[in-house]
């Protein structure tokens, strides 16, 4: 499992839940991540990703602390255990 | 007296005003707040007023919602309501535009950025692609004006459903007389003074096209400097910009009854946005363009630096006309005899980008 965590933004599309758990299997990318999360919660899942499965530009995912976008992006590895950050970047006015 | 719905797009948010006079509004909290809404439709046609929504987060991406129930409540499909396909490489910026159409129950159309149009045959809900848009032969050459690359216009005819007009900016015009399967570009006249050519057949950077209801095959258009009518469909266009005190702007509508009749807010010029004579001014014509008047009444007519974007204008379907118009500093204006006198409904708003009126009940 991993687990996605929210910022307070995103919780109307989780029921208000500050997390969501997905089941990973051996080898996990964020991609898969993302994936079972879209599985589970499709409009929330589409708030990260745009209609071609990149990352939207303002999103931005820390596997255990790391920045995704410097690990690999959406085939940055996500070990069994991870915790997934999403936060909104800094960004408009 | 009837009650019209007034919605207010801001570039942070939804508002919804209420009145049964058109002069005292009852205005709702702000609705999708920090979502520039570029985009509504009040579809009137069935039993209850549907809202359509176009609300976009610049982090978190766009979306169609609607509402049954007059913005007490708003719902979208779990998978979005409208997406590119896979293989076009494209995802949606934002929707534009929100048409239902006149002819066709359940039918409403959206315009998309990047430009492409998309179909729904269930209110709204949900949209599927046209792709006889996305293939025509032009569209690597349609270019991104300031505001990127929109189909911003969808005027589909009021009583035959193969014709629909679409515009963009930069690109133009462009006609179907098959529903949709086929596109003409429609810009013979339509000048385009930054090309080389400035008379190419497309490319032509269009800001507004509005239907004269009353004679379907007129409409007016706003162009990035030049004021036009077509009297054909859009197959020509020719100036009607003589009477203007300039040929540059954004908006332009048309009366809901009454042909030959139009409203227009001119701004200085493309290098100098803010009105002329910095005062606040809607220009109303009565003879498809001929002339036009300065319609003033209880306007700011000195040191007023607000212009009003392309789908910031509007009329409702009322008896006289309500005219409806909001601006870039954040101000609102309605008047209920169309256009003679004017009234402010709300001030301090962010940027309007759009405004929709509807008689609900």
């Amino acid at each position: 499992m991993a687990k996605v965590v929210l910022p307070g933004a995103l919780r109307q599309f989780s029921d208000g839940a500050a997390s969501v758990e997905v089941a990973l299997g051996d080898g996990a990318t964020l991609a898969d991540v993302l994936d079972g999360l879209a599985a589970q919660k499709p409009a929330l899942a589409r708030r990260l990703r745009d209609d071609q499965g990149q990352l939207r530009r303002f999103v931005n995912v820390y596997v255990d602390g790391e920045d995704a976008r410097q690990a690999g992006g959406l085939a940055a590895p996500v070990p069994a255990g991870a915790e997934v950050l999403v936060l909104p970047s800094v960004a408009g006015g | 007296m009837t009650e019209v719905l007034l919605a207010v797009g801001t570039n942070k948010g939804l508002l919804l005003a209420r009145s049964a006079d058109r002069a005292t509004w009852q205005i709702s909290d702000l609705q999708f707040p920090m979502n520039g809404v570029y985009a509504v439709g009040i579809d009137t046609r069935g039993a209850v007023p549907r809202l359509l929504v176009s609300a976009t987060s610049e982090h978190w991406g766009p979306s169609v919602f609607h509402s049954d129930d007059l913005g007490a409540s708003w719902a979208e499909p779990e998978q979005g309501a409208i997406a590119f396909p896979e293989d076009t490489g494209a995802s949606l910026a934002r929707a534009w535009q929100l048409t239902p159409s006149p002819s066709e129950p359940g039918v409403v159309w959206a315009g998309a950025e990047p430009s492409a149009l998309f179909r729904s045959e269930d209110g709204g809900e949900h949209f599927s692609f046209v792709r006889s848009l996305w293939d025509h032969p032009h569209r690597p050459d349609w270019g991104a004006g300031f505001g990127g690359q929109a189909v911003h216009t969808v005027l589909p005819h009021p009583t035959d459903p193969r014709r629909v007009v679409v515009a963009m900016s930069t690109g133009g015009v462009y006609r179907s007389e098959d529903a949709g399967a086929s596109w003409t570009a429609a810009n013979t006249g339509i000048k385009a003074y930054f090309f080389p050519d400035p008379w190419p057949e497309f490319g032509q950077c269009v800001h507004k096209v509005a239907r004269d209801p009353s004679v379907p095959e007129r409409m007016y258009l706003q162009n990035h400097h030049g004021v036009y009518r077509s009297d054909d469909d859009g197959r020509s266009w020719e100036s009607i910009a003589d009477g203007l005190p300039t040929d540059f702007g954004f908006a332009m509508a048309a009366h809901p009854r009454r042909g030959d009749v139009a409203y227009n807010f001119p701004v200085t010029a493309d290098a100098e946005r803010i009105p002329p004579d910095r005062a606040c001014r809607v220009y109303r014509t009565e003879d498809a363009g001929k002339s036009w008047t300065a319609l003033t009444s209880g306007l700011p007519q000195q040191g007023y630096y607000g212009i009003v974007l392309r789908d910031a204008l509007c009329v409702d379907t009322a008896d006289p006309a309500g005219v409806y118009f909001g601006t870039r500093n954040g101000e609102v204006y309605a008047s209920a005899d169309e256009g003679d006198h004017w009234s402010l409904v709300a001030a301090h708003l962010p940027d309007v980008l759009c405004v929709r009126a509807a008689v609900i009940g």
